[in-house]
């Protein structure tokens, strides 16, 4: 009863969207208050049946219904209570719904929060944001429905995959599915903007922060995949230029320059026409996302072939609103006016820069992840393009960007002074310098490009320490004044330093795990001791143990430096109940310095295990700097000047009667 | 679509399906599955460590075939086995590495190397990064020097404000009264 219910609030809330993709916008072609206004509450009422929709999936779940087809492909009763309801959006059927949830939930956002939007340019994006909706709500409904009843129901579900029940992988699609989807907004308001075909600051005021918080949740939802891979795939991978991770980084990358060519939309009005572009490409490339892990092509193109009927709906989503988007931009976009001018060397060009140099970036990851794609169904020849080749071109490319990055905040709008900059910079190169040449002399080893990469890191975060000190005026006003001053900077100035200590700390872990990580793979037998990076593990044996749903074999590891005992470490192998797979736990001792990380093997004939220990250096600092880059972003929120969507702010405008 | 050989208790290749974006390919990976992970076992690894080193280097250009995007050098594919011990048998007979990798191309065919090497059928491959960023920066540099052009003609004085607009405008200025100035 409550799947039919959900089933029946899916189809209702499809209604819903078609009627808000369709009278709001004839309101605004005709300029009718009344057919514009109900865009609004068309976009509370379809999230409202969407909320419906997807609660009774998981009331599905978590009660164990096994007459839904979905619940039995997917769950087990025996499964914990937190994989049961990730369970609901850990398939294809259950992510779809989360999906559209979350696009609805957006859409509501500008519908609530949006009181102070000009009525044409909010009926507008409310319509393009429904007939996304539209576009997926058909796509669950005719291709994959997770409301579909077995009769006669099965005794109990097939289980979820065990790799994906963790808890970092719990929560790693909503925050990836808020990044791709927040961008969403960002290509409603630009559409909305091209049919209106006027443009200006308070736009590009209004995109920042939903772009923003897009940007934080695919930031925070890709560190978290990373994360989940570095601990439950046992080799402390944490990247792989896998098709499926670059599917998530393009809308990244494309997304990053999108903030940053907006932030110079907003203050200087400058580079409009760009921003509209981009939004389009950014949301674009979500999509397109969307369609390569959808469709099953990159398996192979020949089970996309097989079973095309998902693909194929997903591509022509995909092509409607890219081709779509790109026709209106090209159509229109000479009709926006462009405004602010400035010099090459200025705030503004050092974001344009910023924004060469990722969109190139993102294209290479694009041309990478698509070309044996193309060249396959094109020639049926079958290459291979892998992280050797992304690490000889993704990575040239971040150099300059890196190392320009600190200069860009402190560069004046409109005509800036790179030498100033360069003065000011002048601290933070020497303490580089100082660590690329002690890094060179302590450690010997390791390819001789590392200590220039951890350089750069160590340079980007002292530049950002720098913007806030300049900013401040640390040094050249008492002490007093410069904390003073730094609790009244804009809380987007801290943001921007924040964010760049973030990327500096990123490149850091990246750098020193990938250059300097040490292993050892061996057999050792209880009682004996392995040394690495100045500890010394002994193998104290291996034994059984059960879990909740999983039996596992677990080893004792312990750890010391310099005769005292710093951790006790038990990797383990596990196989589950349901499905019965094996899985591999690594034992992991976290530090500052670096990780400890050891995984147990298979048995020998000979006696003893198979066991491969290593140390990561700095490898937390990657996702310490996501992290950072979360937090920055979200401070950044909070700064007065983008909070036009406030609602007590948002109401007293509305009161106003110059409205 | 899995590959399962029933017989053996490692039964799986450790297919690598949902790492970073894995949500999205939760299906998928109830299909594929992680297996125990080891790739490099100890009894593969050379006495020599410059040779070694050598050996691990390679594996990583190196694709295992009958995994999802993974080198052999982090598969525990029995396949993936077989070529680690067969890079490190052509290397113990004295073969560079450029000699191991072509060996190893000439078996399995173009598909087994990560890193595709130049060739006519790869040129836009691996130009197009230089070519995008050309196209980048000349769009760029197209589109800074038009807008110089418009910037120096003449321009035109900007719409005066409309009373509603003064009004919202003196509204604004008294908001913000008594708030530090917005500086960057």
């Amino acid at each position: 009863m409550v799947v039919e219910l959900g089933h029946f609030a899916l189809v209702l809330a499809l209604l819903v969207a078609i009627f808000q993709m369709v009278v709001p916008a004839y309101g605004a072609r005709t300029n009718d208050d009344r057919l514009m206004a109900v865009g609004e509450p068309a976009a509370l009422c379809q999230l409202g049946l969407l909320i419906v929709a997807f609660l009774s999936l998981t009331i599905a779940y978590v009660t164990s219904d096994f007459s839904v087809a979905n619940v039995v492909a997917n769950s087990h009763s025996t499964k914990p209570l937190l994989y049961r309801i990730s369970g609901v959006w850990g398939n294809h059927e259950g992510s779809m719904v989360l999906w559209v949830l979350i696009l609805a939930l957006f859409g509501a956002a500008v519908a609530a929060f949006g009181r102070n939007l000009p009525p044409t340019l909010k009926a507008n994006v409310l319509a393009v944001q429904a007939s996304i909706a539209v576009a997926f709500m058909l796509f669950i409904l005719l291709t994959s429905n997770p409301f579909l009843r077995l009769d006669p129901p099965p005794a109990d579900g097939n289980g979820l995959n065990p790799i994906l029940q963790d808890p970092a992988l719990a929560f790693h699609p909503p925050f990836l599915y808020a990044g791709y989807v927040g961008f969403s907004i960002a290509y409603s308001f630009a559409i909305a903007a091209l049919i209106d075909g006027r443009i200006d600051a308070a736009w590009a005021r209004w995109v920042r922060p939903w772009t923003l918080a897009a940007w934080m949740c695919l930031t925070l939802g890709i560190a978290m995949g990373s994360w989940w891979a570095y601990y439950e795939l046992g080799w402390g991978g944490w990247w792989f230029w896998d098709p499926v991770e670059n599917a998530s980084f393009m809308p990244w990358l494309a997304g990053t320059a999108l903030l940053h060519s907006a932030l110079v939309m907003e203050k200087r009005d400058a580079l409009k026409v760009w921003t509209v572009l981009l939004a389009i490409l950014t949301f674009s490339l979500s999509l397109m996302g969307t369609f390569l892990v959808r469709s099953g092509i990159l398996t192979s193109v020949h089970a996309f072939a097989v079973d095309p009927q998902r693909g194929v709906f997903v591509l022509a989503i995909m092509t409607l609103f890219t081709g779509g988007g790109l026709a209106l931009y090209a159509l229109r976009a000479r009709d926006l006016r462009q405004g602010g001018i400035f010099a090459p060397i200025s705030r503004e060009g050092s974001l344009v820069l910023n924004n060469i140099l990722l969109t190139t970036a993102c294209a290479t990851v694009f041309i990478g992840t698509l070309y044996p794609l193309a060249l396959e169904s094109l020639t049926g020849d079958k290459i291979s393009v892998g992280p050797p080749y992304f690490d000889w071109t993704f990575g040239p490319l971040m150099v300059p960007l890196l190392l320009a990055l600190p200069f860009g905040p402190l560069l004046a709008w409109k005509r800036g002074d790179v030498l100033g900059a360069a003065q000011r910079l002048a601290f933070a190169a020497l303490l580089a310098i100082i660590v690329m040449v002690g890094t060179l002399a302590v450690l010997q080893r390791g390819p001789w490009l590392a200590p220039f990469g951890i350089a750069i890191g160590v340079f980007v975060m002292a530049g950002a320490v720098t913007d806030l000190a300049s900013r401040v005026r640390l040094g050249s006003v008492p002490l007093g004044d410069a904390a003073r001053r730094l609790v009244n900077l804009p809380r987007s100035a801290i943001g921007t330093a924040l964010a760049h200590f973030g990327v500096g700390m990123l490149v850091v872990g990246v750098v020193s795990t990938s250059a300097y990580r040490e292993e050892k793979i061996l057999v050792m037998k209880p009682g004996e001791v392995v040394s690495i990076a100045g500890y010394d593990i002994t193998f104290r044996g291996v034994a059984p143990r059960t879990g909740p749903n999983y039996r596992e074999e677990v080893a004792v590891f312990d750890a010391a430096r310099g005769g005292t005992q710093v951790s006790h470490l038990e990797p383990s192998r596990r196989i589950y109940d349901m499905p019965p797979e094996p899985t591999t736990e690594a034992g992991i001792h976290p530090g500052w310095r670096g990780d400890l990380y050891v995984v147990l093997g298979d048995a020998q004939t000979a006696g003893g295990y198979a066991v491969r220990v290593y140390f990561n250096p700095f490898v937390r600092f990657i996702w310490l700097g996501a992290v950072v880059m979360f937090i920055a972003g979200a401070i950044s929120l909070s700064d007065r000047r983008l909070r036009v969507g406030a609602p007590g702010r948002a109401r007293r405008v509305v009161a106003a009667p110059a409205e | 679509m899995t590959m399962r050989k029933p017989t053996t208790r490692r039964m799986f290749s450790r297919a690598r399906p949902a790492r970073a974006a894995s949500a999205l390919l939760a299906c998928l990976a109830a299909m594929l599955t992680a297996g125990a992970a080891f790739a490099v076992e100890p009894d593969e690894i050379l006495p020599d460590p410059a040779l070694e080193a050598r050996a691990r280097a390679i594996s990583s250009e190196l694709r295992c075939l009958v995994c999802q995007n993974q080198s052999i050098d982090d598969s525990n594919a029995p396949l993936a086995r077989d070529l680690r011990l067969l890079v490190r048998e052509r290397l113990k007979a004295g073969d560079s590495d450029g000699q191991v990798l072509r060996f190893v191309e000439d078996r399995y065919g173009e598909f087994v190397l990560l890193r595709p090497p130049l060739s006519w059928h790869t040129l836009l491959l691996w130009i197009a990064p230089v070519l995008a960023l050309i196209i980048a920066v000349w769009a760029t540099a197209r589109a800074w020097r038009r807008r110089q052009a418009v910037a120096s003609a003449p321009s035109q004085a900007a719409e005066p404000l409309t009373s509603d607009e003064e009004d919202r405008l003196r509204e604004i200025l008294a908001e913000n009264e008594g708030e530090p100035p917005i500086r960057d």
